[in-house]
C-alpha cells in the first residue's frame, strides 16, 4: 500500500493509504480530523476545502497520494494554540455567518485563502464571486459576505500579523 | 472509486512507458479525472501523475505565449505577462469553474479532455494554437476531433501549448449558473491566423469555428456586422439547460458581446 508523509496543522504524519484514498478520507478517517466535511460527490460544494501548501483546494477532489510531502491546514489548525479564534472564525461568529454549520469549515478555509490572496482588498462583489466554489443551503450568503468583509480589515491590519 | 496503482514518474520517458500499460490513465490536476473515477465511469489500471515532470511555466516572446501543460488556470489568470500579451486568455482562465478548481486544474488537462463546454478549446481554436506533445506538434485545426475526442494517442502527453499573439481578441461566455461551464462561449480573434471565431458549449461535436461570423467580421470587424448572421441549430446541443434553437440564438448574442469587448 502507498505510504504518504505529510504535515497536517503543523504536525508530521505518515499514513498507509490505498491509491484511491481521497485526501478528505485521510484527514477524517485516518487522522480523525472530522472538521473537514464532505457535502457532495461532484466537486461542487466546497464543504471539504483545506489549504494545501497555503492554497485552497477541494480535498474530496485530490488523492491522498497527491498530498505526499505537502503541508495541509484544516479548520482545526486555524485557531491559535491558546484557542484564540482566527479573525475569520471570530467574524463568522460575530456576524452570524452560519446556521447549521455544515458548509462553515470549507467556507472559512476558502474565505481565508480569498483574503490572503487579495491584499489590495475585496469589494462585496469580488467576495461573492470568490465564493463560487462554496455552497450554503441555509444562510443566503449575506452574513457570510459581511463576515469576510469584516475579517479582511482585521487580517490586513498590521496588528494581526 | 475502483482502486488502481499510482505512479509518479520523474521523466517524460518514464511517464510514456507507464502510459503504455493497458488501461493506464494520465492525471494532471485531477479536477475532471477524479470526479470521473468517483462515478466509476473509468477503471484505470494505473494512474500516472504528471506533476513530477516539470511541465509548468509560461514563456512570452514578441509573437507568442507558450504555457506548460501542467500550468494551473490560476497561474495563467494571474500572469502579468499573459495579461499583457493576450489579455483575453488570462481573462478566460480566470472564469473557469471556481477558485479551488482553478488552483489545481491545468491547461493540458482541459485540452486533453476536450469537454464540449470547456473554455480553453475555444481559445486554442480561435487563436490557431499549436499543441506540443511528447511525440509531435499538432495544430489546433487538426487537434479537436469531436466531443471528448482529440488527435492524442493513448500514451501521448501534452507538454505545452503555444498561442500566437493576436491583434485583437476576446472571450465571452454565457455561463450555466450552476456549473459555470459554458452554455455558449465565443472566442473571437483577429491575428496571424486570420479572423477566427470559435464556439464552445453549443456544438454536439464540441468546439467549432463559425464560418458565417468569420466572413462577416473579416469584411467588417464590428459587433454590428454580426446582426442577422444566422447559426444553424442542426448540430447544436439540446439539453435540460437550453434547446438547440436557444443556443443558436445565444451564439450571435455572445459573439457580438465578444467583438465589442475586443474593441
Ligand atoms: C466544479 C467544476 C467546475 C468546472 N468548471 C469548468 C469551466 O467552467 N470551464 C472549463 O473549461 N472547465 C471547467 N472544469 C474542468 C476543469 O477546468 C478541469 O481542470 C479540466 O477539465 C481538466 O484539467 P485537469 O488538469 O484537472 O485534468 P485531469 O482531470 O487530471 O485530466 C483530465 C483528462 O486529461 C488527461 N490529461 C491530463 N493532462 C494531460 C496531458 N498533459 N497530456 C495528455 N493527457 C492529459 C487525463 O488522462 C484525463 O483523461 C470544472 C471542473 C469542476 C470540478
Ligand atoms: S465535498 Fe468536496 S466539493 Fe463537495
Ligand atoms: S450554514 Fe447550513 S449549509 Fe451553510
Amino acid at each position: 500500500m502507498p505510504q504518504v508523509t505529510l504535515t497536517v496543522n503543523g504536525k508530521s504524519a505518515t499514513v498507509e493509504v490505498e491509491a484511491r484514498t481521497l485526501l478528505v478520507e485521510l484527514l477524517r478517517e485516518k487522522l480523525g480530523l472530522t472538521g473537514t466535511h464532505i457535502g457532495c460527490d461532484t466537486s461542487q460544494c466546497g464543504a471539504c476545502v483545506v489549504h494545501v501548501d497555503g492554497v485552497s483546494a477541494k480535498s474530496c477532489t485530490m488523492l491522498a497520494v497527491q498530498a505526499n510531502g505537502c503541508a495541509i491546514t484544516t479548520i482545526e489548525g486555524l485557531a491559535a494554540a491558546d484557542g484564540t479564534l482566527h479573525p475569520m472564525q471570530e467574524m463568522f461568529r460575530e456576524h452570524h455567518a452560519l446556521q447549521c454549520g455544515f458548509c462553515t469549515p470549507g467556507m472559512v478555509m476558502a474565505a481565508v485563502d480569498l483574503v490572503n490572496s487579495n491584499p489590495q482588498g475585496l469589494s462585496e462583489d469580488e467576495i461573492r464571486h470568490g465564493l463560487e466554489g462554496n455552497l450554503c443551503r441555509c444562510t443566503g450568503y449575506h452574513n457570510i459576505v459581511k463576515a469576510i468583509d469584516a475579517a479582511q480589515g482585521l487580517m490586513h491590519a498590521p496588528a494581526a500579523q | 472509486m475502483y482502486d488502481f496503482t499510482y505512479a509518479k514518474p520523474a521523466s517524460l520517458a518514464a511517464a510514456t512507458a507507464a502510459l503504455a500499460t493497458e488501461d493506464a490513465k494520465a492525471m494532471a490536476g485531477g479536477m475532471t479525472l477524479i470526479p470521473v473515477l468517483k462515478q466509476r465511469l473509468n477503471k484505470p489500471s494505473v494512474v500516472v501523475d504528471l506533476s513530477g515532470l516539470g511541465l509548468t511555466g509560461i514563456t512570452v516572446t514578441g509573437d507568442s505565449v507558450t504555457i506548460g501543460a501542467m500550468t494551473t488556470h490560476a497561474a495563467v489568470a494571474a500572469s502579468a505577462e499573459v495579461k499583457r500579451a493576450i489579455p483575453a486568455l488570462a481573462a478566460l482562465a480566470g472564469i473557469i469553474g471556481d477558485k479551488e478548481v482553478r488552483h489545481r486544474g491545468t491547461i493540458g488537462g482541459s485540452l486533453a479532455n476536450n469537454d464540449p463546454a470547456a473554455d480553453y478549446p475555444a481559445a486554442a481554436l480561435a487563436l490557431g494554437a499549436t499543441i506540443t506533445t511528447s511525440k509531435r506538434a499538432i495544430h489546433a485545426d487538426d487537434y479537436f476531433q469531436g466531443m471528448f475526442t482529440t488527435a492524442l494517442e493513448a500514451d501521448e502527453i501534452i507538454t505545452s501549448v503555444s498561442f500566437p499573439v493576436p491583434a485583437k481578441a476576446a472571450y465571452e461566455k454565457f455561463k450555466n449558473p450552476a456549473s459555470r461551464y459554458a452554455m455558449v462561449g465565443v472566442f473571437v480573434a483577429k491575428g496571424p491566423a486570420g479572423t477566427r471565431v470559435a464556439i464552445t458549449g453549443a456544438g454536439q461535436g464540441g468546439v467549432f469555428r463559425h464560418a458565417g461570423f468569420e466572413a462577416a467580421l473579416a469584411a467588417n470587424w464590428s459587433a454590428a456586422a454580426l446582426t442577422g448572421v444566422p447559426t444553424s441549430d442542426a448540430d447544436l446541443n439540446s439539453d435540460i439547460h437550453a434547446s438547440a434553437e436557444y443556443r443558436a440564438h445565444l451564439c450571435n448574442v455572445v459573439a457580438r458581446r465578444a467583438v465589442a469587448a475586443a474593441g
